[in-house]
């Protein structure tokens, strides 16, 4: 590595949140983004890397060429990160340039405004279905399991074209990948079941074509005269199955806790119906739920501020640090319905700004705009005190979230 | 104002359409930028500026 051309590292990648305030970004951050917003920093995973923390710069070093995505994930704040396996054909988040475009061309049809808005009544009568079932029922309500992880994994089941009969254990096996407290033996047979379900999914399509995402995938790729092999096909599906679940599942239970912790915004919400995507948006925002950041290499040195950021070395653009940053979104600590929050980066920014974007809004437009109307007393069952959050996962969240009305 | 796009560039991530859905669509076929109208009347000028802001890929030009 090339370390020694840059300035050695002046501090710890920021990890440890607020014990006050666990919708806020870990603490570090605004000193960074206060006195050294471009800086070098010792990673968990034992690498250096520059760490970017204002808005303008992360949008600005987002879209410089000279960043590769053909790297671990989340490499940097995973101490077991592997560097040493190659990076898996057709996987679209680790890829770049000319590979990186024509995964995202055969993908791009299936998540445009239009066809996403056309999911919106099938999303509701989930949502409406599963709220149904937990004001039914005689047991203790935990909105994580009944309702924000079943609703992102059953839209994705119908995107993906998962038959009916094997949803559930679907499900069930993807809760597992997601879980924070599970045995490793039993996330391993997880995964191992998930992949092979997908890869037979795969081969299902490949032979009877139906009218789904994967189907016509297949068909597009042909089409093109440059099919898509089997492998990049599963590696394809995970990434859609695992990217469309877990972003949105913890974005509906920590969204509904920041509400509930906020009453004066949820009152205003409740009654201006109208505010539900400028509150989603801000939710993105405030949120900011890929809490590390995005991991890319440098292959060409990149001028950004007073710094250089030189080919060979690692950066993380911390998109939470950034949408907290009061020059771009004036008292950015503070949760409000009514901000124009739609420039966060939430959803990261550059080519490999997310996908499943819109798919993402739709859902949680729809769930915000239900919950807290079909049920109007909807609270913790535990003191807030006691919530336990997701501090080392690639996806921040809540654990679990009882409730009760 | 006018309006011109660089399709090549585009990722479609659609931010243009919810933005300013009178100037901006996508093409059914793989999501790519279609622009509906190059030189929005000023009251969409706002829209459309806000559309070349959010596009995540910088594709979205405009002459003002």
């Amino acid at each position: 590595m090339t370390e020694a051309l840059s300035k050695p590292s002046t501090g710890s990648f920021p990890t440890e949140r607020s014990k006050e305030c666990p919708f806020d970004p870990a603490v570090g951050y605004l000193e960074f983004r206060e006195k050294e917003p471009i800086a070098r920093v010792s990673c968990p995973a034992g690498i250096d890397a520059w760490l970017v923390t204002g808005y303008d710069d992360v949008r600005t070093v987002l879209n410089s060429p000279g960043l590769s995505s053909a790297v671990p994930v989340m490499g940097h704040a995973n101490p077991q990160a592997d560097f040493d396996t190659p990076i898996n054909p057709g996987s679209i988040i680790q890829s770049d340039g000319e590979a990186h475009a024509r995964l995202r061309r055969l993908l791009t049809a299936e998540f445009t405004v239009k066809r996403i808005q056309a999911l919106r009544p099938y999303i509701q009568k989930l949502i409406d279905d599963h709220i149904d079932a937990m004001l039914a029922s005689t047991e203790p309500v935990d909105l994580v399991r009944d309702f924000a992880l079943p609703i992102p994994s059953l839209v994705i089941c119908e995107l993906l074209g998962v038959p009916y009969e094997q949803r559930d254990r679907f499900q069930q096996q993807s809760g597992i990948l997601t879980s924070v407290d599970v045995d490793p033996d039993v996330a391993i047979q997880a995964n191992a079941e998930i992949q092979g379900f997908v890869a037979q999914l795969v081969v299902d399509k490949m032979r009877n074509p139906t009218d789904d995402l994967i189907s016509r995938l297949i068909a597009r790729a042909q089409d093109s005269g440059q099919p898509l092999s089997v492998e990049e096909l599963v590696v394809l599906g995970l990434s859609l199955l695992v990217a469309g679940h877990e972003t949105t599942a913890n974005m509906i239970a920590l969204s509904t806790v920041a509400l509930l912790r906020n009453p004066d915004q949820l009152d205003e919400l409740r009654a201006n119906p109208d505010l539900v995507p400028s509150a989603v948006e801000e939710m993105l925002r405030y949120l900011s739920v890929v809490q590390f950041g995005l991991f890319r290499a440098i292959t060409e040195d990149i001028p950004l501020g007073d710094e250089t950021l030189r080919a060979g070395e690692w950066l993380v653009a911390s998109l939470a640090s950034g949408n907290r940053d009061t020059s771009a979104f004036p008292n950015a600590d503070q949760l409000d319905v009514h901000r124009k929050a739609s420039t966060h980066l939430a959803f990261g920014y550059g080519a490999h700004q997310c996908l499943g974007q819109q798919l993402a809004r739709v859902e949680l437009q729809q769930v915000f705009s239900t919950l807290f109307t079909r049920i109007p007393t909807l609270r913790l069952d535990i003191p807030f005190e006691d919530l336990r959050f997701k501090d080392n996962t690639l996806v921040y969240g809540v654990r679990s979230l009882p409730v009760t009305w | 104002m006018r309006v011109t796009i660089d399709e090549d560039g585009c990722v479609g991530a659609g931010q243009c359409v919810l933005a300013a859905p009178d100037v901006f669509d996508q093409r059914d076929e793989d999501g790519i930028v279609v622009l509906l109208d190059e030189t929005p009347a000023p009251h969409l000028h706002d829209a459309t500026r806000e559309a070349a802001v959010l596009c995540p890929a910088l594709v979205i030009h405009l002459a003002e």
